[in-house]
C-alpha cells in the first residue's frame, strides 16, 4: 500500500497527503506539473488540500495552432486554459512554461528519427525522462521546491536504501512502464498521489473538489499527434524522409510495395495488402524493418518469437546495480502486455542481455523492456536488438 | 497567505493614479455622447476636450492635432497605416505594435545600446524618402534606452520622409515636446501614466493629416470614427494631473536605479548601460537562471516583474529587443526587466535587490 495515503479514499473523504518533509506544510513548496487533464489536477487539488505551499506548472510543449493545422493561433491550447481554471478554483499560483524547442529537440525528433530507423519509438517515456523529469524538475528546483508533483498512476515508496517505485494500486492504470527511466536521483524529488487511487476514485476527488475539469475525457493519444496519424507528423518532421520500398520474405523474394517503412510495426499484419498469406494459407506479418534497405520484411508467426532481448540506457532502481551477476525479474516489453518471467544479466557497457524463458512474439526496437520483482520497478531500457538464438 | 505585492513592472501598466478611478466612475454616471447637440452631450464633449487640453499641454502639441484611440497599439496603427506613405521604416527594437506594420527587410539596426544606426536610417533613406514613414520609439519598454529622435526627424525630414515617434513609454517618464523631438506624429497610451487600459491617443504635428480614416462616423474630426470612450478619456485626464509631479521625480527614481545596480554587481549585467535610459527602468540578466523562471521565482516571492514580451498565454520568448542589440541568445533568456514609479520606495528596491541575490545564491549552491 502507498504510504503516501493515510486513509482511503471516498467521495466525501479527501485523502491526506503526508510527504514527510520535517518542516511545517506551508513552509513546504510543491511544484505541481498541470498537464489540464484531471489527474494532474486532482494531484494539485490533493496537494493544496493538505496544506503545502502549491504552485502549478504548464508546460507549452508543441505549437496547438500548427499542430490542428490551424493559422494564426497563437500560444495557448485547451489544456493550458484547463489547468490555468484548476488552479484558480484551486486558488495557487500557476505559470506557463515556454518547452517548445525542448520538447522539439528531446521527444519529437527522436520520435521521427525512430520510426524512420525502423523502430517503434514511446514518446512519453522520452518526455518524462527529459522534459518534465531533467528540465522541469530543474526548473522547480531553481523555484527553491522541495518536490514535484505529477499526475502518474505509479507510487513511490520509502525503501530501506532509499525511495522506490512500485506500479500503482490499480493495474488498469498503472504507468510504470513509462517510468522506469526515473533516475534515483530524480526518483528522489518526486512524489506521485494519485499511485495508490484507483481511476474512478480520481473522478470523484474531482466533483468533491469541484475541479472545472472533473468530467473531461482521459487524453488517449500522443499529445502532438492528433487522430493517431504519425506518419503526418513524421513526414511533416522529415520531409522527404518518408520513402517507398519493397515487401519481402526472408528469402528477399519481393512479395509486394509499400509506402514507407514507418507505417509498419514489428507484429502488424494489416496494411499489406498481400492477402496475408504465403501461398500455403498461414498469415504473414512483419517480422523485421530494413531502414537501410527500405524493406518490410514478413514472415509467419512462428518467425516473430523471441527469448533473447538486448537493452541499451539502462536505468537501474533495484538495491544494488545489475553487474555480471544474472537476476531473475518479470519483465514488460510493451505498455499493455503483463509482466513474463526472464533473466537479466548486465552488459557492462550501460546496458543488459535479458533472456526469457517462453519466446514472447512482436518485439520491437524502440520499445522498452522494464524489470519487475513484484510491483516494484528494478529498472530497464530500450530494446536494440532482439534473437530468437543467444546471441554469440 | 497572501504576501504584500512589491510591484515593479510599471512599464507593463503603471498603479492607477489617485483621482483616476474616481474620474471613471464620474463619467460614466454623467454619461453622455460627447457628439450630441443637447446639454448632457455638452457636458461629455467638456470631459473629452478637458483631457484633449491636458495632453496638448503635456506635448507641447495643438488640441486639433490630438486623436484619442483605443491605446497605444491602435494609435501606431494609425500613424503607420493612415500617414499616406507607402514605406514603413522601423527601428529594429519597436515594440511589435510597430514592427507588425513593417517588412522585415524595412528594419533599421541598433547598436550594442539599443540606439538606431542613423547612418543606416540615411541610407535607407536615400532612395525614396518621399513616399516613406519612418517610426522611431521615444524610449524602449524592454532596457528603457532612449533613441535619438530630433535627430532621426532631421535626417527624415531631409529625405522628404515622415517621423512617427511611439512614446507609450516617454510619456511622463521624460518631459516631451513635439516641436522639439521633431516628430510627425506622436503615440501616448494612458494606462502607462497611471490612467485606464484602453485609451491612448495619436498626436498629429501641425499640417499632418491622415488618409483614408473617414469610413464610418466623424468623430475626432474623421480621423477615427466611433463614439469616444467617455470614462476612458476622463480617467486618462485625471492621470495626466500627476504627469508634472511624475516629472519632478525622476530624479529620485534615477537615484533609484543607481541604487539597485549597485546592489546587484557585480553577479548581475545590465542592458543598455552606456546610453540615455529612463529613469525607471532596469533591464538585467542573471547568468543561468531563465527568465521564466526568474520571474515565477520573484512572483513567489512577492515582486512584480516581467520578461520580454509576453503573449497571452503567459509563455515567455527570448527578447527580440535584446537579441537585436547583439546579445548571446542564450544571455538574453536570463534577462527580466525591473521597472518602477513615484510611488516606488528605497526600502522595496532594497527588498529586490535582497530576493535577487538570494536566487542568484540559490542557483550558485545547486
Amino acid at each position: 500500500m502507498s504510504q503516501v495515503l493515510d486513509q482511503p479514499a471516498t467521495s466525501t473523504t479527501t485523502p491526506d497527503l503526508d510527504f514527510g518533509f520535517s518542516k511545517p506544510r506551508a513552509e513546504t513548496r510543491i511544484v505541481v506539473a498541470m498537464s489540464g487533464g484531471v489527474d494532474s489536477s486532482v494531484a494539485a487539488a490533493l496537494v493544496a488540500a493538505a496544506g503545502y505551499e502549491t504552485i502549478g506548472i504548464t508546460l507549452q510543449l508543441y505549437d496547438h495552432g500548427a499542430a490542428v493545422e490551424r493559422k494564426g493561433a497563437c500560444c495557448a491550447g485547451q489544456d493550458i486554459h484547463d489547468a490555468r481554471n484548476v488552479s484558480d478554483a484551486l486558488g495557487i499560483p500557476h505559470y506557463v512554461l515556454d518547452y517548445e524547442s525542448k520538447f522539439r529537440q528531446s521527444v519529437m525528433d527522436d520520435f521521427a528519427d525512430a520510426y524512420l530507423r525502423g523502430e517503434t519509438p514511446i514518446p512519453c517515456v522520452r518526455c518524462n525522462q527529459t522534459v518534465k523529469f531533467r528540465d522541469l524538475l530543474a526548473t522547480a528546483r531553481d523555484l527553491g521546491a522541495d518536490a514535484l508533483v505529477t499526475g502518474h498512476y505509479v507510487q513511490r515508496i520509502e525503501g530501506a536504501a532509499g525511495p522506490e517505485l512500485h506500479a500503482a494500486v490499480d493495474p488498469s492504470r498503472d504507468q510504470s512502464y513509462f517510468l522506469f527511466a526515473t533516475t534515483p536521483e530524480q526518483l528522489d524529488f518526486l512524489r506521485f498521489p494519485l499511485g495508490g487511487l484507483p481511476k474512478t476514485e480520481t473522478r470523484a476527488l474531482a466533483e468533491h473538489f469541484g475541479l472545472p475539469v472533473a468530467a473531461k475525457p482521459d487524453s488517449q493519444d500522443i499529445c502532438f499527434v492528433p487522430n493517431g496519424s504519425y506518419a503526418q507528423v513524421v513526414e511533416k518532421l522529415r520531409p522527404g524522409a518518408i520513402e517507398p520500398g519493397d515487401i519481402v520474405d526472408r528469402n528477399g523474394t519481393v512479395l509486394g510495395q509499400h509506402k514507407g517503412i514507418i507505417h509498419f510495426t514489428i507484429g502488424q499484419r494489416r496494411g499489406l495488402n498481400l492477402g496475408n498469406t504465403d501461398g500455403k494459407g498461414e498469415p504473414l506479418y512483419v517480422v523485421r524493418l530494413d531502414a537501410a534497405a527500405k524493406q518490410v520484411i514478413v514472415g509467419p508467426r512462428s518467425a516473430l518469437g523471441r527469448r533473447y532481448v538486448h537493452i541499451s540506457e539502462l536505468n537501474w532502481l533495484g538495491d544494488a546495480p545489475l553487474g555480471t551477476q544474472p537476476i531473475r525479474a518479470a519483465v514488460k516489453l510493451r505498455s499493455t502486455m503483463a509482466a513474463i518471467a526472464a533473466t537479466l544479466t548486465g552488459d557492462g557497457q550501460g546496458g543488459a542481455h535479458v533472456v526469457l524463458d517462453e519466446p514472447e512474439y512482436g518485439l520491437s526496437p524502440g520499445q522498452a523492456c522494464v524489470a519487475y520483482l513484484d510491483a516494484r520497478v528494478l529498472g530497464g531500457g530500450w530494446i536494440t536488438a532482439t534473437a530468437d538464438e543467444p546471441p554469440a | 497567505m497572501a504576501k504584500p505585492l512589491t510591484y515593479l513592472d510599471y512599464n507593463a501598466t503603471a498603479p492607477a493614479k489617485a483621482g483616476v478611478a474616481d474620474a471613471i466612475a464620474m463619467a460614466v454616471a454623467q454619461g453622455g455622447n460627447p457628439s450630441s447637440v443637447h446639454g448632457s452631450g455638452r457636458a461629455a464633449r467638456r470631459l473629452v476636450e478637458d483631457c484633449r487640453a491636458k495632453l496638448a499641454m503635456a506635448t507641447g502639441a495643438k488640441t486639433s492635432g490630438i486623436v484619442f484611440t483605443s491605446g497605444g497599439t491602435e494609435a501606431n496603427r494609425l500613424a503607420l497605416t493612415a500617414s499616406g506613405r507607402s514605406r514603413i521604416l522601423a527601428c529594429a527594437v519597436e515594440h511589435p505594435a510597430v514592427t507588425a506594420h513593417c517588412l522585415p527587410e524595412n528594419l533599421l539596426p541598433v547598436d550594442t545600446q539599443g540606439r538606431l544606426d542613423l547612418a543606416a536610417l540615411e541610407a535607407a533613406l536615400a532612395d525614396d524618402g518621399a513616399d516613406t514613414v519612418v517610426s522611431l520609439m521615444l524610449a524602449n519598454n524592454e532596457t528603457g534606452a532612449i533613441q535619438p529622435v530630433a535627430e532621426a526627424a532631421a535626417i527624415a525630414h531631409a529625405a522628404g520622409a515622415l517621423l512617427h515617434c511611439d512614446a507609450v513609454q516617454g510619456l511622463g517618464k521624460l518631459p516631451i515636446d513635439l516641436s522639439r523631438l521633431g516628430a510627425d506624429m506622436l503615440s501616448v497610451s494612458a494606462h502607462k501614466i497611471g490612467g485606464p487600459a484602453g485609451v491612448g491617443a495619436l498626436i498629429l504635428a501641425q499640417g499632418i493629416t491622415l488618409t483614408g480614416t473617414r469610413a464610418a462616423g466623424g468623430q475626432e474630426q474623421g480621423r477615427r470614427p466611433g463614439t469616444e470612450n467617455l470614462a476612458g478619456i476622463a480617467g486618462f485626464g485625471a492621470a495626466l494631473d500627476h504627469l508634472a509631479a511624475g516629472l519632478a521625480d525622476l530624479d529620485r527614481q534615477a537615484a533609484l536605479r543607481e541604487r539597485l545596480e549597485h546592489a546587484l554587481a557585480p553577479d548581475a549585467i545590465i542592458f543598455a548601460q552606456d546610453t540615455p535610459r529612463l529613469a525607471n527602468t532596469v533591464c538585467v540578466a542573471m547568468p543561468g537562471v531563465t527568465a521564466e523562471t526568474q520571474v515565477m521565482a520573484f512572483d513567489l516571492a512577492g515582486f512584480c516583474v516581467s520578461a520580454g514580451a509576453a503573449c497571452s498565454s503567459g509563455k515567455v520568448q527570448a527578447s527580440p529587443v535584446l537579441l537585436a542589440m547583439g546579445v548571446a541568445p542564450d544571455l538574453a533568456a536570463t534577462a527580466i526587466r525591473v521597472s518602477f514609479g513615484q510611488e516606488t520606495t528605497a526600502d522595496e528596491i532594497d527588498a529586490f535587490a535582497a530576493q535577487w541575490k538570494l536566487l542568484c545564491q540559490r542557483k550558485r549552491a545547486a
